[in-house]
């Protein structure tokens, strides 16, 4: 797709907060599950359905090795996508441990999909829902956190802001939760592809992301929780695939992540999901935490050079402890406006509220225009990215 | 940038940076009614007064991007003064105005189809239908505006 000419320009693809772009591995990796292997998951007993099932049992692998968790595959579900994997938190660990009264801690800047499914939650068994503040910096304030996770059971936050680009302490707060009697949940939807992630180090319990935003293809999603945990919950949606019987009077739910997998599986979205887990590896997820910190020092310093106070970056303007997600608001231009003049420079911005509208409203904005690098991105990225804003500003100065 | 040129507009930039009406009016007498639109997160407030049929006074705020802040603006203009009936033409011209696709306007034959005279100022938010992204900030104004005049 980068070699995509847009309205006889080049594509300059600065929204890989939303999804990113999958490199040829992993979509030769699908096309090749989908000429050579494709049969359904743990059936047949024919060449080629054990392929599938190597494929798919070998992606929980993967994933398991990339985010160093203890007990590997016994920890990795497979969801649709993050939200999903949220929803099947507060659906299934949520609902079976929560009573009436006890306290989901979330924060501010959480996306969406680790806002809705605790409300809706609440709004079932009469949880309470707590949020952690941020500061005028941007960050996480944390000076009330004791107060806040005393009586939580669940101290749910993002590692990085999609919209600020804000990295939060997670060790720090999962110790703070286990301190409280708290699990720890991180959202590491915008984590996953940009910095390495190690649940062990982290001392996180959940934690959930997407293939899309990792290199890999849409469809498939993770949740990953600690194994005593996860064999504790419940099942989450109801079929074939999940059971260990089924009779006339009831069912039987099997062991293990199978327990929250009903239904066919998705399989080629696993065999890509693989091939982008075994990509970043290669990469060297340190390596592209340099390289993505590099490319956001060098926009924050030109943006700011070029423009002066005329565009606001909503996030910190240090690079510490900060990803390659820039949000933009450019005095007297609406974020729309931005990315459609942008768009006609070939340039993929992002404007809107990110899913994340508590968030805005704690900085009274509507909407802002996110730009936001990946491993692929280049400085010329940047270049022609300042040029677009330049013209934004000049058409509606 | 032709394509943006047709986008925005002279006219459009002119009520974008100036809107018409902005403001609010008590309610009651006034109707008021919100209007959202979920993809950009622009928020709209229109206030109006309606006697004998007539809608006397229009008061919007709120914000957005510069489509939805001039349409709702350009709307304003148009609407004060005239009667229901009149209105509700103007709108359905108006929601015919963008639903008109781009190869229909390249044939020629739109203006058999709608009164772009009758439209005055607001055919200028014509090249919208060329961004279908863009036709949702552009009818957030109408659809509000109906809304309050549902009530009436």
């Amino acid at each position: 797709m980068m070699s995509r000419m847009v309205r006889g320009l080049p594509l300059t693809y600065l929204d890989t907060s939303a999804t990113s772009l999958p490199p040829r591995p992993v979509i030769e990796a699908m096309s090749r599950y989908y000429e050579l292997r494709h049969s359904n998951v743990h059936r047949g007993v024919y060449l080629t359905a054990e392929e599938s099932t190597a494929v798919y049992e070998g992606a929980r692998k993967d994933v398991g090795t990339f985010i160093n968790a203890p007990n590997g595959v016994n920890e990795v579900v497979f969801t649709k996508n993050a939200t999903e994997s949220f929803n099947l938190l507060a659906k299934s660990w949520g609902a079976a441990n929560l009573k009436p009264g006890d306290a989901v801690v979330l924060s501010v800047m959480e996306h969406h999909a680790n806002i809705v499914p605790w409300f809706q939650l609440r709004d079932q068994i009469g949880i309470e829902i707590r949020f952690i503040p941020v500061g005028d910096d941007y960050r996480l304030d944390l000076n009330s956190l004791d107060e806040l996770l005393d009586g939580a059971k669940l101290l749910s936050v993002t590692g990085m802001s999609n919209v600020l680009g804000t990295i939060n302490p997670i060790k720090q707060l999962a110790q703070a939760a286990h301190d409280h009697g708290a699990l720890m949940a991180i959202d590491a939807a915008q984590t996953i592809a940009h910095s390495p992630v190690d649940v062990g180090d982290l001392g996180v319990d959940f934690l959930a992301f997407s293939a899309h935003k990792m290199l890999g293809p849409t469809g498939i999603g993770v949740l990953w929780a600690r194994e005593e945990i996860l064999a504790n919950m419940p099942p989450f949606l109801g079929g074939g695939g999940m059971i260990a019987d089924v009779r006339l009077d009831g069912f039987t739910p099997t062991s293990g992540p199978a327990r929250f997998e009903a239904g066919t599986p998705p399989i080629a979205e696993a065999a890509g999901l693989s091939a982008a887990v075994r990509y970043l590896s290669n990469l060297g997820m340190a390596n592209v935490a340099q390289y993505e910190h590099d490319l956001t020092l060098d926009a924050l310093t030109r943006l700011h050079e070029t423009f002066h106070g005329q565009v606001r970056v909503i996030g910190p303007n240090s690079v510490t402890d900060r990803g390659g997600v820039i949000s933009l608001d450019v005095e007297g231009v609406h974020a729309h406006d931005i990315a459609q003049v942008l768009d006609e420079f070939g340039v993929c911005v992002r404007p809107g509220h990110h899913c994340a509208k508590p968030l805005m409203r704690r900085f009274g904005l509507s909407a802002t225009a996110r730009a936001s690098f990946g491993p692929y991105s280049l400085t010329q990225d940047t270049d022609v990215l300042l040029e677009a804003l330049a013209h934004a500003i000049k058409l509606f100065g | 940038m032709s394509n943006l040129d047709d986008l925005y507009r002279e006219i459009i930039l002119d009520h974008y940076r100036s809107p018409r009406n902005r403001g609010e009016l008590p309610s009651p007498p006034a109707i008021r009614s919100e209007g959202f639109n979920p993809l950009c997160g622009d928020e709209l407030v229109i206030c109006v007064e309606v006697q004998d049929g007539v809608l006397t006074n229009i008061k919007i705020s709120g914000q957005g991007c510069s489509i939805s802040q001039a349409s709702s603006s350009l709307m304003s203009t148009v609407v004060k003064g005239k009667t229901l009936e009149q209105i509700d033409e103007t709108i359905n011209t108006f929601k015919q105005l963008m639903t008109v696709h781009e190869s229909t306007l390249q044939h020629g034959d739109e203006p058999a189809k709608i009164d772009l005279r009758a439209l005055g100022e607001l055919a200028a938010l014509q090249g919208v239908v060329n961004f279908p992204v863009r036709i949702k900030c552009a009818t957030l104004a109408w659809n509000t505006l109906r809304q309050a005049l549902d009530e009436a």
